[in-house]
């Protein structure tokens, strides 16, 4: 089903989208050379994301999601295949998109304010600039008092906020994140989900969400896409047929629960592959 | 019952251990080699008065901290660069791979018939051994940069240059830092044993000649010192590391 043009306005008037063409993948495979043998990470993969697509990818470890998103975000090259951000081929990485990983990945050294202003810095903003800017996005994941913390301080949620602030700060067009929120507890999680879909209905981009977690899968994302292992590639792409704004409650929608047990049961027949 | 602090174990510690070096000291065969405390303070007035004292340890604290820093000024571009380019790894790994295995003090002879017994000599020596211990540690610690935070970096739009600046230098400064920790203990250690070989001032020296007149009030003097000094050198680079690290996650003790 791969390349299915998807209904991308979720079914809801205030998510309205143009039907661009964002992110363009086509024939993308990825082989790792090792001692014992190749691994075929990804093979000739095809996907298009559209502008200010929320988009998840699921499927058990080893489907070559994180390589996908590391082609995408230009820190791998792919063996053979491209990704087009705006009809240009991406080479390296770029400024339009940014990237939240599992761990945080935040620098040690410096503060809260310091990490968020990092990106600002190395593209030359004025002090002044920088400040307000990554003040304004600290403000929205909610950390405002924390802006002097070293991230020692902090929690994992905490820190994954203002990973996601950092990310935020330097304005990319896409987002591509990680299993971002696979480390947190249940709670700190469900929080998370709502407050990335509250700060994505504010300030929109295109994201491509990486999780283990078929519930979040479907309670983030406008199109859900299934990938199996050995080679990865993917099997299925569901659309997510509810409209925003969704929070905890729209896991009790039947529609919810349809698609994620749909979900479920494809990747689950994944996960039994795997584990043969 | 409520814990006695820990200042005060310390102390007690300390009372403990002194007062166990005083019993020592009193059995007669034990006592003319392990001279008392009293005896060993009084000498310590003795030798501050005529200010002999002062002279040794000026000129054992010169030679460390020359040979020291020689070998940090060394150790940390040649660690780096090993650590950046692959290729000066493989040139230079193999040399400091060798030298490494072999005690320092092993080289005194040689240093000593091509330099003489001056001042050169001894840090010649301490150099070498800070050098070689200063370059494997910090060398560990840009190796095990988190490449995650590389890899953050380079899509916030990092190049190269402030990779470098930016990621490398400040993540592996808690590694600089615990190197000048070995690097110091590494020269204090060296130069003891440079100075036994031959010189005509420095603690070292202060133990040999006392040694050879079996003034053992004295060689305990030395060593006190010797000690004393490693001792508040290692709690300053200590101190420094708390407070330039503290950003450091450490497990809680």
């Amino acid at each position: 089903m791969a390349g299915t043009e998807a209904r991308v306005d979720g079914g809801n008037s205030i998510v309205t989208q143009s039907l661009n063409t964002k992110i363009a993948i086509s024939g993308l495979t990825k082989i790792y050379k090792g001692r014992s043998g190749n691994t075929i990470a990804l093979q000739n993969t095809d996907l298009s994301i559209q502008e200010n697509e929320f988009v998840c990818v699921v499927g058990p470890s080893g489907c070559g999601k994180t390589t996908l998103l590391n082609i995408i975000g230009g820190l791998e090259e792919a063996t053979s295949g491209s990704v087009q951000l705006d009809g240009v081929e991406v080479k390296g990485p770029g400024r339009e998109r940014g990237v939240v990983f599992q761990q945080y990945a935040l620098f040690p050294w410096k503060t809260v304010l310091e990490n968020i202003e990092f990106g600002l810095k190395l593209r030359r903003i004025s002090k002044k600039e920088r400040k307000e800017r990554a003040e304004h996005y600290l403000e929205l994941v909610g950390l405002k008092d924390f802006a002097h913390a070293y991230p020692k301080e902090l929690s994992g949620g905490m820190k994954q906020r203002v990973a996601i602030a950092r990310a935020y700060a330097v304005e990319p067009e896409v987002l591509l994140m990680d299993e971002p929120f696979g480390a947190l507890d249940a709670q700190t999680r469900a929080q998370l989900q709502e407050e990335l879909l509250k700060t994505w209905m504010k300030e929109k981009k295109t994201c491509f969400f990486i999780t283990h977690d078929v519930e979040e899968a479907v309670i983030l994302a406008q199109r859900v896409v299934i990938m199996s292992a050995r080679p990865g590639r993917i099997t299925e792409i569901i659309n997510v047929d509810i409209p925003y704004p969704r929070d905890q409650s729209t896991k009790l929608d039947e529609r919810f629960i349809r698609i994620k047990n749909d979900i479920w049961s494809k990747v689950y027949r994944e996960y039994l592959e795997v584990s043969k | 019952m409520k814990k006695p602090p820990n200042w005060l174990l310390t102390l007690f510690s300390i009372v403990i251990g002194l007062i166990a070096w005083y019993l020592l000291s009193a059995i007669p065969a034990v006592g003319t080699i392990i001279t008392n405390p009293v005896k060993v303070f009084t000498t310590f007035q003795t030798e501050i008065m005529s200010g002999r004292l002062w002279i040794n340890v000026w000129a054992s604290l010169l030679r460390v901290v020359g040979g020291f820093s020689l070998g940090l000024i060394v150790a940390i571009p040649v660690a780096f660069l090993m650590a950046w380019y692959p290729m000066v790894r493989s040139i230079v790994d193999p040399w400091i791979q060798f030298f490494r295995t072999i005690p320092p003090i092993a080289l005194i002879p040689l240093v000593i018939i091509s330099q003489g017994v001056g001042e050169s000599a001894k840090i010649t020596v301490i150099f070498v051994a800070t050098f070689l211990v200063m370059v494997i540690t910090i060398f560990q610690g840009v190796r095990n940069v988190d490449p995650t935070l590389i890899r953050a970096a380079r899509v916030l739009g990092a190049k190269d240059r402030d990779i470098f600046f930016e990621v490398i230098v400040p993540a592996s400064f808690p590694f600089i830092l615990v190197g000048v920790r070995l690097g110091l203990a590494a020269a204090w250690t060296t130069l003891v044993a440079a100075e036994l070989t031959g010189a005509n001032k420095g603690l070292g020296n202060m133990i040999m000649e006392a040694s050879l007149y079996f003034r053992m009030d004295t060689v305990i003097l030395g060593i006190i010192v010797i000690g004393v000094i490693g001792l508040a050198m290692d709690r300053f680079v200590l101190f420094l590391e708390r407070r330039l690290t503290g950003w450091q996650e450490l497990r809680q003790e």
